[in-house]
Parts: structure tokens; sequence; C-alpha cells
């Protein structure tokens, strides 16, 4: 599988490049380094959800457990980042232990039980939210050390930290799928499950392995969020996976497995990003924002069976 | 053959390219009532696509179809359906969670004002079966049929749509020869009552027992339309690959050397019972029997895709345990399925990527795969085995079935196995793929591996084998020598 697969994402990016030309000839502001700055940190937390997503999805799999995953996450490092408790590091670590944890539960789940991984991560949504309830007592943990907050806020050289986390976990992420074993295997059992097992592919450890990562870099975005908002919040993230599925889907992975890429994905969250910021922008409330949305998504899928028939 | 009723379709000149390439080069063709006209060719011969034009899938770009004496022109599938053409298709389409009855004439439903009439559904579907000889209830559900039972209910649903042609494309490879003699028997009696039928097969004894006519393709050309009597085996093949095939199994005369794989009283509940057997370096074992005697799951368990409930099984005079194929590849069994698309290949992949990926660990430093590596390994073997692809990253989908079954067999060959099995090798793949699939067993068995070979066509087993296991319903009854084996021998034990 090369970085850029076929024609749909030559088409996808040409329509991603049309509608940034629109946008920027129709209000002057969208083509500053400032806006586009900020277009890139707000989708950050949900191109992280998304990336893991992908990998999930392409196994034919689905993770509806991301948003109660951030929340959980969230509230289990914002716990332990209070000023003069622990070094940052602890609720960094602790965070993505809590999100790796919930992932690999999933996988371990859906591997042993063969249940539908849809109904799983259902579950796993449902519990997580109430975990996060229950460890922060119902109420957001605030009052976090400025060297937490500084995660969400702060730069490195000019450069927001979230967007130099997004970067390089786009950079590992895309490198995972398209050039190493695991990559491989994905591709394969979202292709052909049985054959793949037939062809020796230990399957459960493969997927085992994506949820564990999607829960991993869900744990990532919740403490990102919790710094970024100075608050573990047990509300946090409802929807969030819903938003990272649908960047998937725009960027051309196929929710029955097998086909996808990483640059699409990256595509998908930029153009979700520079469509709410343009119509922001252009004082389009966000209730009219919704419904572009949904139109976006349902186009996208519709252009790509299109494309796929024709291939056929 | 009843010259002198009308032609129920009479195809002239039919032309028909894509992006260029012509698929159809002036097909003429004709069908009179009553009568089997076996349309013959190798894959890639332009059958499908002649077949697509007579269902209206697809429009030819020229040419004359007359349809009982009336030109056709805008043909679509509901118009063609209308006017009696019914095909039965080699994968079946029927609604799993459906009965019988109701996917016979689904789509077709009886109504009482809004409401289904469900019984007289299930009456008239019973009258159906009834006068096929089909011994089923109809209030069945598809899930529970196997494969034969559900292609013989398609050929019901085209008797109830009062087909005037039916179609049938490969309708025996899923068949037990039992059931095979069912379907000719249910063609007899359409002969009888006028329907013509285009039969499309690969197994050469069938359309001599039953077909009138063969009308030859070869690479979308038109070749000769012959009555069968005036074919024998060898002048039909040589029109279909256009030179002659002088042997077809080619087997030479091996000595076995030490057992690779041996099999001490396996046992799987209601699957197979108590078998023993050895297969030996420099040998090709055969397994023969009827469906369900158990000759696909003995092979899936000793591939570890089954558990088995008790017996040995020893590689190389070691007992060892299969958990899983993966275990299995790694102490060097390799597999060749059945049933091609379910287990054989991951369709959305590339050539170099299904060759490659049972071998992968031998292609990858940490984790990351060495592309140079894995492409020029890949390649080499599918020169070997003389794929033929468009390019090296076509898809394998959009690949024929006997390219689509060299590339799993290069996957298996790529682990560098000891023992291959190979499930129904050459199922429904053209005689020129054949030859070259039995050449490269004899030669892999030359090269000391250890072959298995599960076929439903006996001369096939016969052409291939060395020594011959026969099953009948799970239990083993006879191995026999190359010598001492003949069609009527295995046939005898395998209905012991």
């Amino acid at each position: 599988m090369q970085y850029i697969n076929n024609i749909r994402q030559y088409g996808l990016l040409i329509v991603f490049g049309i509608i940034c030309l629109i946008i920027s000839l129709i209000t002057p502001q969208f083509l500053t380094v400032s806006n586009l700055t900020i277009i890139v940190t707000q989708v950050s937390i949900n191109a992280l959800l998304a990336f893991g997503v992908t990998f999930v999805i392409i196994t034919g799999g689905i993770d509806l457990s991301l948003g109660s995953i951030v929340a959980v996450t969230g509230v289990t490092a914002a716990m332990l980042a209070h000023p003069d408790s622990y070094p940052v590091l602890i609720p960094i670590v602790m965070g993505l232990l809590a999100g790796l944890l919930m992932g690999a539960f999933n996988g371990f789940i859906i591997t042993k039980s063969k249940i539908a991984p849809f109904i799983v991560t259902l579950g796993t949504m449902t519990i997580g939210r109430g975990l996060a309830l229950i460890l922060s007592d119902g109420r957001p943990v605030s009052n976090l050390s400025d060297s937490f907050n500084y995660l969400g806020s702060g730069t490195v050289l000019g450069i927001p930290i979230l967007i130099l986390i997004f970067i390089l976990v786009f950079a590992v992420c895309s490198i995972i799928l398209s050039k190493t074993v695991l990559g491989r295997y994905i591709y394969a059992i979202g292709g052909n499950e049985q054959a793949a097992r037939a062809s020796g592919i230990n399957i459960d450890r493969v997927k085992l392995s994506v949820y564990s990562i999607s829960g991993l870099l869900a744990g990532l975005a919740g403490i990102l969020l919790a710094s970024r908002i100075t608050t573990g919040q047990p509300n946090a993230g409802a929807g969030f996976e819903l938003d990272a599925i649908a960047a998937v889907v725009i960027g051309g992975t196929s929710t029955a497995g097998g086909r996808g890429t990483m640059v699409g994905t990256l595509i998908g969250v930029l153009l979700i990003g520079v469509i709410n910021n343009g119509l922001d922008l252009l004082n389009v409330t966000s209730y009219y924002q919704q419904i572009v949305m949904g139109i976006i998504i349902i186009g996208a899928v519709v252009l790509d069976s299109l494309n796929q028939k024709s291939n056929s | 053959m009843p010259e002198s009723d009308q032609k129920i379709i009479h195809v002239k000149d039919l032309n028909k390219s894509f992006s260029g390439i012509k698929a159809l080069d002036n097909i003429q063709f004709d069908l009179y009532p009553g009568e089997v006209h076996a349309l013959m060719g190798e894959n890639g011969a332009g059958k499908s696509t002649f077949m697509k034009i007579l269902m209206g899938l697809i429009l030819p770009d020229s040419g004359s179809i007359n349809f009982n004496g009336e030109f056709i022109e805008n043909m679509d599938v509901h118009k063609m359906l209308k006017k009696g053409i019914s095909m039965i298709h080699q994968e079946i389409l029927m609604v799993p969670e459906l009965t019988i009855a109701q996917n016979i004439f689904l789509g077709r439903e009886f109504k009482q004002r809004f409401w289904l009439d469900e019984q007289e559904i299930d009456k008239k579907s019973e009258e159906i079966l009834n006068l096929i000889g089909l011994n089923l209830n109809v209030q069945t559900k598809a899930k529970q049929l196997s494969i034969a039972e559900m292609q013989l209910i398609e050929i019901a649903k085209a008797i109830s749509n009062h087909a005037k042609v039916i179609i049938m494309d490969e309708p025996t490879s899923a068949l037990s020869d039992k059931e095979c003699e069912l379907l000719f028997k249910i063609i007899n009696d359409l002969k009888s009552k006028g329907v013509g039928i285009i039969y499309i097969s690969h197994k050469l004894e069938e359309i001599f027992q039953i077909a009138d006519r063969i009308t030859v393709l070869r690479d979308g050309q038109y070749i000769a339309t012959k009555n069968t009597y005036e074919l024998d085996k060898n002048s039909l093949i040589s029109l279909m690959v256009g030179r002659e095939i002088e042997n077809l199994f080619s087997s030479d005369s091996r000595v076995p050397s030490n057992a690779i794989l041996e099999v001490r009283g396996i046992s799987k509940k209601g699957k197979f019972e108590n078998i023993n057997f050895e297969v030996h370096a420099h040998e090709v074992l055969g397994i023969a029997g009827l469906m369900g005697a158990g000759r696909t799951e003995i092979a899936r368990a000793i591939f570890g895709l089954d558990k088995i409930d008790s017996g040995e099984i020893l590689l190389k005079g070691h007992k060892i345990e299969i958990r899983s194929p993966k275990d299995a590849i790694e102490k060097g069994i390799a597999y060749v399925s059945e049933d091609r698309k379910a287990l054989g290949f991951i369709p959305e992949m590339s050539m170099i990527e299904n060759i490659s990926l049972s071998n992968l660990k031998n292609y990858s430093k940490g984790g990351f795969i060495q592309t140079k590596k894995e492409t020029k390994v890949s390649s080499q073997m599918a020169d070997d085995l003389k794929i033929k692809a468009a390019g090296l990253n076509q898809k394998v989908m959009n690949l024929s079935g006997g390219n689509q079954q060299k590339i799993v067999i290069a996957k298996a060959l790529l682990t560098s196995p000891a023992l291959l099995i190979l499930d129904e090798p050459t199922r429904g793949i053209d005689i020129g793929a054949k030859h070259e699939i039995y050449k490269l067993i004899n030669q892999l068995a030359n090269n000391g591996l250890a072959v298995i070979i599960i076929s439903s066509e006996l001369p096939e087993i016969l052409g291939m084998s060395d020594r011959i296991l026969v099953l009948s319903k799970g239990k083993q009854t006879a191995i026999l020598n190359k010598q001492e084996a003949s069609q009527e021998k295995i046939m005898h034990y395998a209905i012991h």
C-alpha cells in the first residue's frame, strides 16, 4: 500500500484544495498563519482519535468507546496533576496507561468472545462514562499544575505542543500502517479475515494491538484535552468518537475494512476543521454547520462508492 | 437435434470491447428448444461477457440478438427475465434467513390484498420441488441448505419463472456425483419440456455426457460450433487451447523416501473417525471420497483450522500439536484451500502482497517490511509459476481464477513447506492453467516435497497420485496403490 494509493485520494485532495481556495477568496482572514494555527490546534484532539480508530476500521472493526476513554484518562491525569503532588510525568503516564488498558480491554473481549466490536465498544463507552463520573465524584477536577497545563497551551520553538504531537503521531501511525508487518496484517484482516488466519496470521494479537493503539491515542487525547481546558471533565469527549469516525470515512477508509490510509484520515480531519473554521468566519451558526458536515460525510461516501463501481 | 424447430436464440456477429480491448469478436451462437448447448473456452475466452450480454447486464457494441424470432435491442435484466432467460450462477444468491419457498418466489410473492399469501407460496414451491424430484421441506431456511441443494433450488426458481432458456454456469462444481445425476435428470426433463439450456463447465466428461452441441470460444473469438458426436476429448481441448495438450497429467515415477506426515487414529466427532495414513517425501497422496466424506475436514484439522478430538499427528517422526494455521506453517505444513475466495487470498491486496503474506517474517526487520526483498522474492515466485498479471500492483480480485489459484499456491510454497496439502487445486480453472498446476505438482514431488491432493475429479486423483486414500462417510475404506487404482475401484470404496 502506498501513501496515496488511489485516484480517490487525489480527488479528495483536490476537493480540499478547492474548498480552501473558496473560503480564502471569501474571507481574507482564512489564509493567515494565526488562523491556520488555530485550525490545526482545534482539530488536533480529533486527529489523534481519528488516527487511532483508522487502524481499527481497516481491520473491519469500530471503536465507539473513544469519547469515554477521553473522559476517563482526562480525569485520571487531572487527579494526579494538582500542583505540588507528583512530577508532571506521572499524570501523563497514568493517563496513557488508563487509555491503553481500556483499549486492550476492548480488544480482549472482542477476540475472546467473538462479539461484534460495535456491541463491545458500546458497552465500554457506557462503562467508561460511569468510571469517569465515579473517579471524579461527578465534578470537574480542577486546580492543575502549570507544567501540566503547559502541554495543551504551550509552544516549543514557537509551535504549539499540540501541533507537534499531532504531526508526530501522524508520522508514526502512517509508518506503522504502510511500512510494518503489523500494518500489512491490519489490511489483510480487514480484506479477508478467514484467509488471513489461514495464511498464518495471529488474528487475535493484531486485533488486540489495534484496539490498544486506539485506546492509547484516546488516552493521549484525553490528557491533552484536560490540559487545554485546565480541568478533568467527567463529561468531556461525549460524541468525539463519531467525529473521529466521520473524519476516517471522509478520508476514504472503507467501514467494511481492508481499505484506507492515514493520509486520507489526515485530509478528512483537516477538511472538517477547515469547513468548520470557514463557516465560523462566515458567521454561519453552528446549527447549520452540523447540516453541512452531515452532507459532506454522506457525499464523501457516495463519491467513494461511485468510484469503486467505476474501478470494477 | 430438432432442426425444424425455430431457434430460441440466434446471435450474429456480436462484438464487445472494454477500453479498447476486444472481449468478444464476431460471436455466432444459436440455441434450439430442448437442446443443451455447451459453451466452452478457457478462462478469459469471453464466456462470461457473452452470458452477461444475454442476461442484459451489459450492452454489446454491435451485432444482433434474436430471441424467439424477435430482434432485441436495448436489453436490460428485467426485459430478459420477462422474456424467459434465467441464469444459475456459480455463486449462489439466496437470502439465508428466508425459507426455501420465500426464496423461490422472492420478488414475485403471491398476495391476498395487502398481505403475503405464505400458504400459496409454500404450495407452489412444493409443486416445483416435486416436479424436479427434490425432497426438501419448503419451510427450511436457506442457511441450513448445502451448496448443492441451493443450486438445485436456483433451478427450481428458474422453472417457476417459466424460463425458456436457462444458463448454467459451472452448475456441478459443488455437487457430489449423486447430486450431479439428479441435476442431469432435471436437465433431461427440462429438455423434454422444450427448454433450451446453455451449459458452461470446465469438466469435459460431463459435457460429453449432456451436451447436444458445443460452441468453443478462445480469446474472445468464435472458434467453432460442432455436434457433440463429431468431437472427442482431445479434439475439443485443441479447439479450446489452440494446441494439443499431449498428456494432461504427465506423472513421473518416483520413489517415496522417509515419512513426512504420519496420521494415527485421528477423529473428530461428526466429521471423521480413526483415520490412519502416511505421506512420504517424493510422494503424492490422493484423498478421494464423495462430498461430505470428510476429506476437507481432515485437511483442515492437519492444518490447525479445526481441532481434533483424539489421535496423533507426527511430522518427520515427531509428535506435534497444531493449534492454529500459524503453528502449522511454522512447522512446515502448507494448505491450499478448496474455497479460494473465502480462505485463499486478500482481494484488495496486490499479487506481491498476497504471495508474501504467510512469510512476511523473513522479509522484515524489526517489524518493518523490507519491500525490495519482498518484491524480488514474490515476483520470482510469480515468474516460476507463470502467473499473469497486468502489473505487480494489480489487485488480486481483478485476476482470473487460474491466476488467483496460482497465487495461493505461490504463497504456500514461499513458506518452504515439507508437506503441501492441495484441496481441489483445479476447481473452476481452465485446462491450460490446470495443465501447468499438474506439471508444478509433479515437479514439487520429484524435488522431495510430500503432497496431499484432495479432489472430486477422479481422473485428476488417478492421474496425479502415487497412492490414494479413499474415504466414505468419515471413515477410511481403502488405501490404493497407483497400479491397482481405477475409477470403478475408488467409487466402490467411496460408497462403501
